[in-house]
């Protein structure tokens, strides 16, 4: 039994194309870019493609606006402290309450040495209040930093409109977009977003690269500063062969968005519809109208995610899930929570995310082997009664410390 | 993933007494919503003998709260009640062949259910005194509402108290951040300034005399001892110095391929009886170690 893979907002296959143009930056292509000689140099021409490569995905105005990093979580801790040091003066921050841990967990951390951050919320929809959003836009905020799409439930924020207000308010517009680079058309040039956060292996590209977009002419502090790799702004010597990969992978994105948005789109939309039809008691959590074309998070009632995830693991079908079980926490998924998802539903929310590699025959797969997992799982919940939920769920099952 | 043993995914795949007992005259429902784990246990108890005559269990909750489920009705069914009381969440969690850290609280409510059922057959309120905070410290799964409480309790001032009172902190140390957090939050409730440069109180499991040391080392693995017997296999204590602890492994256990995981085992034990990290390598080891100081 080939298995499916439906985990690709949490990392993706290297694609062939890309693993063959890395390789030969690990033998015979293995010199140092700032060296004097032709071992080096020839490196140097193959990184000035990759800057040139990743500027045309992000529709940037300049290659020298990337700058290569190690991963996601760097360019975003990079462009918010940055953002800090040159303006010292300004305490506040704007974030929202879905972010992802790279920046959620930054963000608390800083509250702790005395800076104040605002949330933003989201309704049962996970949209934006951006009312609540234009208020907050005083001269005491050094940087608004708002994810493009999130990764749990695919939902897409107008960052380009909220970048526009952050502008004309003076402040610096930061967005994590690590889940949308690749699946959705980006033209920064237009844009007025003033740093950008993406990761190479959402992409197809391999895990420990990643991109920080820093317009031209935004004031900027480096987070490692020693020689002189990425004009200064990121030293460290250069992760050659990852940086070459991540610009095959971002032209390959170009040539597959269409593909992406149209088939991926179609596959997610067939998957989502079949297990709507056959599996009672489910939802789509997010902004449907306003989402990622590979992903869909469904909430099963009354069971919990882990145990899904297990039964679908032993089919060869890989997903995952915004229950508290999967990551040893003690409540499920803030991006749940915030949306206001019952427990009961929070806790067996699962996420598909597709990728160009998928097919239609493993969607059907998926949608003929939920129902029965559900199914079974349902039979051993305190919550169901033969065919249904039991009367007034939550008071028919109230355990001691609930 | 979770490493869970192969008995906690046959638990899981296959559970045994899947369902509410007909009949049921005892029921137990415990557990937390919030954190995606809760648990119904239904009892059909002989109300001449006490003793459990069927148990079933209907579970809200992932792999392992399922297999913990399914495990605590197998041990407990034709038990007295009373002797099913005896059942500890470390009884469960052997019986699956341990639990990861993070997951033996699916243990800890299958004895509660246990004990609500009860309280609820012999017309007993049953008060839960359980209260659980997030992971701290994952050598000893020790929670910060543990770490939080027992600081309070006993006025602790440093991370190395903390240790020695909750052994948090003890294993790899990553976690010092964290307790230092607390510390430093309570500390400043109190009106205390939280100094991580205090010299360290005097150490409690340390001022152990070697004899008391390896007395404990040896009644750590006298209670792991019958479990080994039950497979075949013991063990047996070569040698004690100041970090590690030198065994054999005999019987069946000698060539196994789980004895990784059996030494694992006895060494967390051991650590949890001194309160301080020790390795527990097999006796080949120490003549290793003799041959190469000794040319």
């Amino acid at each position: 039994m080939q298995p499916i893979y439906l985990d690709n907002n949490a990392t993706t296959r290297v694609d062939d194309e890309v693993v063959e143009a890395m390789l030969p930056f690990f033998t015979e292509q293995f010199g140092n870019p700032s060296s004097m000689h032709s071992f080096g140099d020839r490196v140097g021409r193959a990184l000035k493609q990759a800057r040139v490569q990743v500027q045309k995905l992000l529709g940037a105005g300049h290659d020298s606006e990337i700058i290569f990093t190690s991963c996601g979580t760097e360019s975003d801790s990079t462009a918010i402290l940055s953002a800090l040091r040159t303006q010292p003066e300004r305490k506040e921050i704007i974030t929202t309450v879905v972010e992802h841990p790279a920046v959620l967990t930054l963000c608390k951390q800083l509250e702790k040495d005395g800076y104040t951050v605002h949330y933003l919320e989201v309704d049962s929809r996970g949209r934006l209040d951006l009312a609540a959003y234009r208020e907050l836009l005083t001269e005491r905020v050094a940087v608004v930093s708002v994810m493009w799409a999130n990764n749990e439930t695919g939902t897409v924020f107008p960052v380009e409109y909220m970048a526009e207000l952050a502008h004309a308010a003076g402040i610096p517009f930061h967005t994590d977009a690590v889940q949308a680079v690749g699946k959705m058309p980006i033209h920064l040039q237009d844009s007025k977003i003033d740093m950008l956060s993406l990761s190479g292996h959402k992409l197809h590209a391999p895990k420990g690269i990643g991109v920080l977009y820093l317009r031209r002419g935004v004031r900027y502090r480096p987070l490692l500063r020693g020689g002189h790799q990425e004009r200064g702004r990121r030293a460290g010597t250069e992760n050659c062969a990852s940086i070459v990969a991540l610009g095959k992978a971002a032209e390959l994105a170009m040539t597959h968005m269409e593909y992406e948005n149209t088939f991926v789109a179609a596959m997610r939309d067939r998957l989502e519809q079949g297990i709507l039809a056959a599996v009672p008691h489910c939802f789509v959590t997010g902004d449907p109208e306003h989402r990622l074309p590979n992903t869909t998070n469904i909430a099963f009632e009354y069971i919990e995610g882990e145990a899904i995830l297990m039964l679908l693991n032993k089919q060869g079908i890989a997903a995952s899930s915004g229950s508290a079980c999967t990551s040893g926490s003690l409540e499920p998924s803030h991006v749940m929570r915030a949306m206001d998802i019952p427990y009961t539903a929070a806790h067996g929310s699962t996420r598909f995310s597709l990728s160009r590699y998928n097919t239609m025959e493993e969607i059907e797969r998926v949608v003929a082997a939920v129902p029965d997992i559900v199914a079974r799982l349902r039979k051993l919940s305190p919550y169901w009664n033969g065919n249904g939920p039991v009367d007034e769920p939550e008071k028919a099952f109230a355990p001691t410390y609930a | 993933m979770w490493d869970y043993s192969e008995k906690v995914k046959e638990h899981f795949y296959h559970p045994k007494n899947a369902g509410a007992v007909a009949g049921a005259n005892a029921t137990g429902d415990v557990g937390s919503l919030s954190c995606g784990d809760a648990l119904r246990l239904t009892l059909r108890v002989d109300p001449e003998t006490d003793t459990i005559l069927d148990a079933g269990f209907q579970t809200f909750g992932c792999g392992s709260a399922i297999a913990s489920s399914s495990a605590l009705t197998e041990i407990i069914k034709g038990m007295t009640l009373d002797e099913a009381l005896q059942v500890s969440n470390q009884d469960i969690a052997d019986y699956l062949d341990g639990l990861p850290p993070e997951k033996m609280h699916c243990s800890v409510m299958g004895r509660e259910a246990l004990q609500a059922a009860v309280a609820d057959y012999r017309g007993e309120t049953w008060q839960d005194d359980h209260e659980e905070g997030e992971l701290i410290c994952k050598c000893f799964a020790v929670d910060a509402v543990m770490i939080e409480n027992t600081i309070r309790a006993n006025g602790l001032k440093t991370v190395e108290q903390v240790t020695h009172y909750t052994k948090a902190g003890g294993g790899c140390s990553s976690c010092h951040e964290g307790i230092e957090e607390i510390l430093a939050r309570v500390l400043a409730e109190q009106g205390e300034v939280f100094d991580p440069t205090a010299p360290p109180p005097l150490p409690a499991a340390t001022g152990l005399s070697p004899l008391q040391r390896i007395r404990r080392i040896e009644a750590a693995i006298e209670s792991i001892r019958p479990q080994l017997q039950r497979d075949g296999g013991n063990v047996e204590l070569v040698d004690v110095t100041d970090t590690a602890v030198y065994v054999n492994m005999t019987g069946a256990c000698s060539g196994c391929q789980m004895a990784a995981l059996t030494l694992n085992g006895i060494q967390q034990r051991i650590m949890e009886e001194l309160g301080q990290f020790i390795r527990v390598q097999p006796a080949s080891a120490l003549q290793k170690t003799a041959a190469a100081s000794g040319g």
